[in-house]
């Protein structure tokens, strides 16, 4: 198992706010890895400045991929997308006057592109633009089949009830073929039932298609549940790093999420209830 | 306000008059200075003449008016919902037929100039209409699809005229040879343009492409040593039918149209000829959009439309395909402009104001972005309105103005708005759409 | 030396006017975050207001010149108020919720409009009127060179500087101000703890109104000749203006409203008259590319 993504000594201040403060941590291949911590602890922040939306203050991204070494926090978003690394947002962002297989012949757009000849070919029609729309129509229907989507592919993308946006926007995300997924409060707004069948698709992602999934949550069970491993942040700082069994006890990430002292004895699960309960709608 | 279906609905008279009088003094104020007084020139400076009864017969007529209308309003019950009603019902009743009636719509076109009812004024003015459809059609590309709001597209009209008038006056080009550079032209201030501001958002893209119209018809009228300035080009090349002139008496040599087809002279050949060749490049430019939309450039355009940040996280170049939508508009609007002037045979600064891109602007979008028939619709409404109702002249931008902001408010996504996807999976009648 | 202290003078007297002009857009962008694409048409109806008012007055022989100017201002204030109040509630106000190009485009619709009507009310022609005010200062004489200081220019530098103050007041220390801010942050939030959202923006349109209405009886003073089409480019400079100084904030507007006077005073002194709204653009199209938030503007971060 090798990093995929490393992140080194990242800072991010925003005027006279510090959002992060000199974090490091990695995420490999083939493994779940959630960063958690309180409202406004910097965790979209992370996201933003590994997309590519932000320009971090000072420090490495790394995407290790067999070619070489990327650096990204130099890199345009859209560069950072075509590298492979693909994200959701908090709030869904789909195209969504336009249907739910465009959506996801979007997300194939540079390998279209290329084979329609910059659209010179695909003007006239080419043979090989035609064979290689009708791969990303395969290629998207398989990603329907695996979002349960199918039946609704000719329909406006916003017509959609929220759940299926969410699925929608993770298939349309793998549809770029990445090599690493950072999801941004996938579970947001899904019931029990849409929560049960979200962890069923992220354990698909990493066991089928073997790539890096990045994951920031406030649903425990989401996140207790599927991730291998878990990243604590507090005020822009990372306050713990391990498996899950490991952050569910360390005395520093109780006191972050309950406050100081007095909870110190709450058993971890406890914890995390009540967590889960004042969590933001 | 919920009207209960059951009864018949309370109208409550005294708040309807109380609206109305209030309507309709907002309109006396609004009336009384500038109807109310007239200045009018006088030898001494300005004199005055008052109009009061002009104020009072208007707030009259808008206190009667909003009565009027209130109580419609009040007998139904509530107020029409926007954008919903018998519009909308019809284009879903029309939309399995859109083919047939696109086709009906193309074959009226081209018989146009035969049918008997036709004359050198009717295939004059569908001339001018299919001039604005091509430039609707051609905004529509950056308007529509791509979601780019641009103020200043007559400037591309006037680079493409003033590209072929000047070559062909200069250089003795032919239109057939001016054409693709014209739109070369035109592409080119397009990328010109496009690249730095491009990457502004929404409404200061509006307003910067709205000065760079002015500043190209500031140029074009001060720089007199290229582009005669406010006199304007005069004596431009007229087309020929592929070498064949329309002309009377051709030079020595040269074989006119009609001696080679041998038949009698007639002017209404050229007007006729005219009518075919932008018909053709009206419907060149909408094969092109229609078939631009299916491929890769033309979804990343829409999806640019709908949420340019999640094109970035999918790998999407936003600059660069923005760029493609913008140089393909002003190509085609290039292309319109240099028909534009080998039709009017002289151009000057005074045809490229902002009122032009105001009205092709207001054709797509009162069309329905992204409707190519919308945009015919549109075309022929605001073009042809005003040439029918010829006593109205003076009122015709008046008018203009008004329409604009009532279709707005009546239906803000335009007369058709409505999208068809650019693939599908399932055949139109599968029974998982919605 | 005296030209350049000449052109000064004449720069910073345009300045103002484009800054009360930019004042109006930079409100109404703040709180609805649109263009009000019609506030030159606004600010032309003041002019044409001005044109009337003094030569009624002029034919009433009222010609004391504090009182016919007292009376000209607020009669031109009160009506174009009425003009900006109807403009928001007939081409904006309908369209709160519906996709962002469709009041761009009512809105232009509403400026062809008014455009048309005052074409069509008092005739296309220049209206010239006599001066009011006439006379000035000799700052110094140089080589048969005079610097003018005229009486019209100093109206136009204390009034603005007052209305200014006013205007910074009443934004800083009223109830009015505090809603406006409000619902420029979100308006929403405002109405929930409520905020007479649709009331708050009305007057907004009814300030901007009477700023441009000053702003119309100034330049009708200070040309002496009035036509219908002068809203177009005043509006597109003092849109230039407000972005200059940065959206949204007002000091910003009467900054930029000043360097876009003085820049279009010293072009047309020393380069040409001709390109002088061309340099005017090329500043709007230079800031936008590389200070988009404008000198005194903050900047936006992207929210994702």
């Amino acid at each position: 198992m090798s990093a995929l993504l490393t992140v080194e000594h990242l800072s991010m201040r925003f005027g006279g706010l510090l959002a992060i403060d000199d974090l490091c941590f990695a995420a490999d291949e083939r493994r779940i890895t959630a960063i958690i911590g309180p409202n406004g602890a910097g965790k979209t922040t992370v996201f933003n400045c590994l997309t590519g939306f932000y320009r971090p203050d000072v420090g490495r991204l790394t995407l290790h991929r067999p070619q070489g070494p990327l650096y990204l926090e130099r890199l345009d978003g859209y560069r950072i997308a075509q590298a492979g690394v693909a994200r959701t947002f908090q709030n869904i962002r789909l195209f969504p006057a336009m249907s739910v297989l465009e959506n996801l012949i979007v997300a194939q757009h540079n390998v279209l592109m290329r084979a329609s000849g910059y659209s010179v070919a695909g003007l006239f029609g080419a043979a090989r633009f035609r064979r290689a729309e009708a791969e990303a129509i395969e290629f998207a229907r398989s990603w329907l089949e695996r979002v349960d989507l199918v039946e609704r592919a000719d329909s406006p993308a916003g017509s959609l009830p929220y759940g299926a946006q969410r699925r929608l926007e993770i298939a349309r995300a793998m549809c770029t073929r990445p090599r690493l997924l950072c999801l941004d409060e996938p579970a947001a707004g899904l019931n029990p039932r849409e929560s049960a069948e979200l962890t069923a698709l992220l354990r698909s992602v990493r066991d089928r298609e073997g790539i890096g999934v990045l994951l920031i949550e406030h649903d425990m069970s989401v996140v207790m549940g599927i991730s291998d491993h878990i990243i604590v942040l507090d005020y822009g700082k990372k306050i713990a790093d391990g498996t899950p069994e490991q952050v569910r006890h360390d005395p520093n990430v109780i006191r972050a999420y309950l406050g100081e002292a007095e909870h110190e004895a709450l058993p971890a699960e406890i914890a995390a209830d009540l967590r889960r309960d004042d969590r933001p709608t | 306000m919920v009207a209960n279906p059951n009864t018949a609905p309370r109208i409550d008279i005294a708040a309807l008059l109380k609206d109305a009088a209030l309507t309709a003094a907002v309109a006396f104020a609004l009336a009384l200075p500038l109807i109310g007084f007239r200045t009018v020139d006088d030898p001494a400076g300005l004199g005055i003449e008052t109009r009061f009864d002009w104020v009072a017969t208007g707030v009259g007529a808008v206190f009667l008016g909003r009565l009027l209308l209130s109580w419609l309003f009040a007998l139904r019950g509530q107020r029409p919902a926007v954008g919903s009603g018998w519009l909308a019902h019809a284009r879903a009743q029309l939309d399995p037929h859109m083919k047939w009636i696109a086709l009906a719509g193309m074959l009226f076109a081209f018989l146009l100039p035969f049918l008997p009812f036709s004359s050198r004024y009717t295939i004059d003015i569908a001339t001018t209409v299919l001039i604005y459809v091509m430039l609707g059609w051609g905004l529509n590309v950056v308007v529509g699809l791509a979601g780019l709001l641009d103020l200043g597209y007559v400037a591309f009209y006037a680079v493409g005229a003033y590209s072929y008038a000047l070559l062909a006056v200069t250089f003795n080009l032919s239109f057939w040879e001016c054409l693709p550079l014209a739109g070369l032209f035109a592409a080119f201030f397009g990328i010109l343009l496009g690249f730095p501001v491009l990457r502004l958002r929404g409404d200061y893209l509006a307003i910067v492409t709205l000065g760079f119209g002015e500043m190209i018809r500031i140029i074009l009228l001060n720089w007199v040593p290229v582009t005669r300035g406010p006199d304007g080009v005069s004596g431009i090349p007229r087309p020929s039918f592929f070498g064949l002139p329309f002309t009377a008496n051709p030079p020595e040599g040269v074989t006119a149209f009609h001696e080679f087809f041998g038949i009698a002279y007639a002017g209404s050949h050229r007007v006729t000829f005219l009518y075919f060749l932008i018909l053709l490049l009206a419907l060149i430019t909408n094969l092109f959009t229609l078939r631009i939309r299916r491929l890769p450039v033309g979804r990343a355009w829409e999806a640019l439309r709908e949420d340019e940040i999640a094109c970035r996280a999918l790998g999407i170049n936003p600059t660069n395909t923005k760029l493609t939508a913008f140089a393909i508009g002003a190509m085609f609007g290039g292309f319109a402009g240099a028909f534009f002037a080998t039709r009017q045979g002289f151009i000057s600064p005074e045809s490229f104001t902002f009122i032009e891109s105001a009205t092709i602007l207001a054709i797509v979008v009162l069309g329905g972005m992204g409707s190519q028939i919308g945009v015919v619709i549109a075309a022929v409404l605001l073009i042809l309105l005003p040439e029918l109702g010829r006593e109205l002249a003076e009122f015709r931008m008046l008018l203009f103005g008004a329409a604009m902001v009532l279709i707005m408010a009546w239906r803000p996504r335009g007369l058709l708005a409505h999208r068809e996807p650019s693939m599908r999976l399932h055949s139109r009648n599968h029974r998982g759409e919605s | 030396m005296g030209y350049f202290l000449q052109q000064l003078i004449n720069g910073l007297t345009l300045g103002m006017i484009y800054g009360l002009i930019a004042l109006g857009y930079t409100m109404v962008y703040g709180i609805i975050g649109m263009i009000n694409f019609a506030h030159g048409e606004i600010y032309m109806i003041g002019a044409f207001l001005a044109v009337i008012g003094f030569t009624v007055l002029g034919l009433l022989g009222i010609s004391y010149v504090p009182v016919a100017l007292l009376i000209v201002l607020f009669t031109a204030m009160l009506f174009t108020a009425v003009y900006g109040w109807t403009l928001e509630r007939v081409a904006y106000r309908p369209l709160r919720s519906a996709p962002r190009l469709a009041p761009l485009i009512s809105a232009i619709g509403a400026s062809i409009f008014f455009q048309n009507y005052v074409q069509l009310a008092q005739g296309a022609r220049v209206k010239p009127i006599a001066p009011v005010i006439s006379g000035g200062y000799t700052v110094f004489e140089e080589g048969g060179f005079t610097v003018q200081l005229s009486y019209v220019q100093i109206l136009i530098w204390l009034l603005t500087l007052a209305l200014m103050v006013a205007f910074a007041l009443l934004i800083q220390r009223t109830s009015l101000g505090r809603a406006q801010r409000a619902c420029e942050q979100d308006r929403a939030m405002a109405s929930l703890v409520g905020i007479d959202v649709n009331r708050t923006i009305s007057l907004t349109f009814v300030i901007g109104a009477t700023l441009a209405a000053v702003a119309g009886v100034m330049v009708t003073l200070y040309y002496g000749v009035v036509d219908f089409y002068i809203g177009f480019l005043a509006g597109i400079k003092a849109f230039t203006a407000a972005v200059l100084g940065g959206i949204g904030s007002l000091p910003g507007a009467m900054l930029g409203g000043l360097i876009l006077g003085l820049v279009e005073a010293f072009w047309s002194a020393y380069f040409s008259v001709e390109y002088k709204d061309v340099a005017a653009f090329t500043i709007l199209v230079l800031v936008l590319i590389f200070k988009p938030s404008g000198l005194l503007g903050r900047p936006e971060v992207e929210k994702v």
